[in-house]
């Protein structure tokens, strides 16, 4: 006699006790510390803080361990504990041409005021698994920088094709920038509500549409006008002190990539750009981030919509990390009933079928 | 415990509130989906994140829960919710259909009757009826707004053309108070009958998708059909190998890989009353 399954609350609180087991691995390996995860992993840190949508590398570092280094379920640790914290206001945008620079590189000129500063990169690096690694490491002391990087304002180098006109003007449209935090997103959506979405989109998913951009489906060349990473103040407006009062510093990475665009009827031959911004060091993101972002200004840069880039109901509905893998994951829920549904109609079908079969 | 840490319900005052203004507009305009500032949930998108943000904005302590997956009470992500709001509200549950005042589902509508004083929380993966036939959201509330629903229409007729029939068995489209369609959730079409009409508040949450609608008491919902193919529910030769029911939703439960099957009840706890009272008119 058959007797409908029961228990799915113990086989629930099994489950969490064998991922425990799971994410500890052997029990006699020391176990792993948020401070080892935070000052070890900051790559996966800045992923998880970027994504996650919040800046705080110990919760991430903490994310990170409790997901085992499932970086998507981290995000998700992150973005869950984030939706649950009251909101105290806007911080004033913050400035990077103030940026104190760890690293700061522009394909665009040999050399702009400011210099070239290559900081910590795996560019050169010799993707050559280093065997002695696997020991334990012998760190040589980090190189002085011969002069200190500069403190004093550091001008992105699109303002010197700014200056000369050359650069399509960024408008400040005074408008209230879009809170998607706090607004669904509707279409269409203006930039403000684009570079949120994208700013923790899926690193993934934004690096693939970015090389479909490359590779022939938009037509775009980029050149990385500059790319840089290090730390800004973040300053808040006291009403009761009326006065800007700087809160902290937060590591970003910045990224904008300068296209062609040939102009039109209203506006001469120019430059264009794309933008990307990311918490922590996240340089990979912010370069597909600002190659997105540049297609997804066809509307009004009036080009043809021809490529799954441009189109923003396709980037912006399908970028985001959490979205994407609930709605997949989903599929793993009991779905028997539809299911059931399903098999009595095609069984109906079939016998149509083969009545008009037999009639022929 | 460290629960105690968050709100009652998970979700601080102001996003409830902003919830329950989307759910008044939701309720004003039957059937149309209202957008709103969905949550992140500590659980994934796609596993009953908008019903559980509805659930959470309504629920209050002297609530009782009910939580179905797929019909039953015990299936593991009704179990999770169930316990979900346990943890965060300390709030009564049940698995009692009657005794219950808000019901969170998924695919089904409890097949005892239900009333004014209860709530149906539907969870919804995509509310947009129009989705399959034209992806974009811009195209799809300009067809809305102007009732412009001759694609479904025509969707149907071909599947009527090619098929003989509406080949459609769940998340069947029905139209509300004869102005939007709406996808009443994958419920399977048998399910649709109880939402016209009824004299409970029916509310859907679609948490990826930001989206919030509803079907206010004494509604009516018409599942769309034409004159000579009209909507049909689904129907059983028989009747569940449990409780002997001739008028459930059946699930096909496979016993033995020589063919073997049972058709039992997918609503567990009206399954196990008729067997209950079988029993006491056995003794």
């Amino acid at each position: 006699m058959y007797v409908a399954v029961k228990g799915g609350e113990r086989a629930i609180e099994n489950a969490h006790k064998l991922l425990d087991h799971l994410r500890r691995g052997d029990a006699s390996v020391p176990e792993l510390s948020c401070e080892q995860i935070k000052q070890q992993m900051p790559l996966a840190v800045s992923r998880v803080m970027a994504e996650g949508a919040m800046y705080d590398p110990d919760l991430a570092a903490l994310a990170l361990k409790q997901s085992a280094g499932d970086l998507v379920e981290a995000i998700f640790l992150v973005r869950a504990y984030r939706t649950t914290l009251p909101r105290f206001g806007y911080s004033i945008a913050i400035e990077t041409s103030e940026m104190r620079v760890e690293r700061r590189i522009s394909a665009t000129y040999k050399d702009l005021p400011g210099g070239q500063v290559l900081g910590p990169t795996f560019d050169y690096t010799h993707r050559l698994l280093d065997f002695k690694l696997a020991a334990e490491s012998q760190l040589e002391a980090a190189p002085k920088t011969e002069e200190p990087v500069k403190a004093e304002p550091l001008a992105r180098a699109s303002e010197i094709l700014f200056k000369e006109q050359l650069l399509k003007a960024e408008v400040d449209t005074e408008q209230t920038p879009t809170d998607l935090v706090q607004e669904p997103l509707q279409y269409p959506a203006d930039r403000s509500a684009r570079l949120q979405a994208l700013a923790r989109g899926d690193e993934g998913f934004l690096m693939s549409l970015g090389f479909s951009t490359q590779r022939g489906y938009s037509r775009n060349h980029p050149f990385a006008g500059e790319i840089r990473m290090g730390w800004v103040e973040v300053y808040v407006y006291s009403d009761e002190l009326d006065m800007e009062i700087c809160v902290g510093e937060i590591q970003v990475s910045e990224c904008s990539m300068i296209n062609q665009f040939a102009g039109d009827k209203n506006n001469p031959p120019q430059f264009t750009q794309g933008y990307g911004l990311a918490f922590g060091f996240n340089e990979r993101k912010t370069m597909a981030m600002a190659l997105v972002d540049r297609a997804l200004r066809c509307d009004e840069l009036d080009e043809p919509v021809e490529s799954p880039a441009q189109n923003q109901e396709f980037v912006l509905s399908h970028c985001d990390t959490l979205d994407a893998s609930g709605f997949v994951s989903h599929l793993k829920l009991p779905h028997y009933v539809d299911f059931q549904s399903e098999l009595e109609l095609i069984r109906n079908l079939r016998s149509r079928f083969s009545e008009e079969k037999d009639h022929e | 415990m460290s629960e105690q840490l968050y709100n009652f319900g998970y979700l601080d005052e102001n996003s409830k509130r902003m919830i329950r203004r989307a759910l008044l507009k939701a309720v004003a305009l039957p059937g149309y989906q209202v957008p709103f500032a969905g949550k992140e949930m500590p659980m994934p998108y796609g596993w009953g994140t908008g019903g559980v943000q509805l659930t959470a904005s309504i629920i209050g302590k002297k609530d009782c829960l009910k939580v179905i997956d797929q019909g039953a009470d015990d299936t593991t992500n009704a179990v999770s919710i169930r316990n979900f709001f346990k943890r965060v509200c300390d709030v009564e549950t049940t698995e009692e259909t009657g005794d219950a005042t808000v019901i969170q589902t998924r695919h089904r509508i409890p097949e005892q009757a239900l009333t004014e004083n209860q709530i149906m929380v539907f969870q919804v993966p995509i509310p947009e009826p129009l989705r399959y036939i034209e992806p974009s959201e811009t195209e799809t509330r300009k067809m809305h707004a102007l009732k412009e629903y001759g694609v479904m229409h025509v969707k149907l007729y071909e599947d009527i053309a090619r098929h003989g029939e509406i080949a459609t068995s769940y998340a069947y489209p029905a139209e509300v108070n004869g102005h939007y369609i709406m996808d009443p959730s994958p419920i399977p079409k048998f399910d649709n009958p109880k939402l016209d009409n009824s004299p409970t508040l029916m509310l859907f949450g679609a948490g990826r998708e930001k989206r919030i609608y509803a079907v206010p008491p004494y509604t009516n919902v018409k599942s769309l059909d034409f004159e000579d193919y009209p909507f049909t529910p689904q129907t059983w030769t028989r009747k569940c190998d449990l409780c002997g029911s001739e008028h459930s939703y059946l699930d096909e439960i496979v016993t033995d890989d020589k063919g073997s099957r049972l058709w039992v009840c997918s609503d567990t706890d009206f399954c196990q009353k008729n067997q209950a009272k079988q029993e006491q008119s056995n003794v």
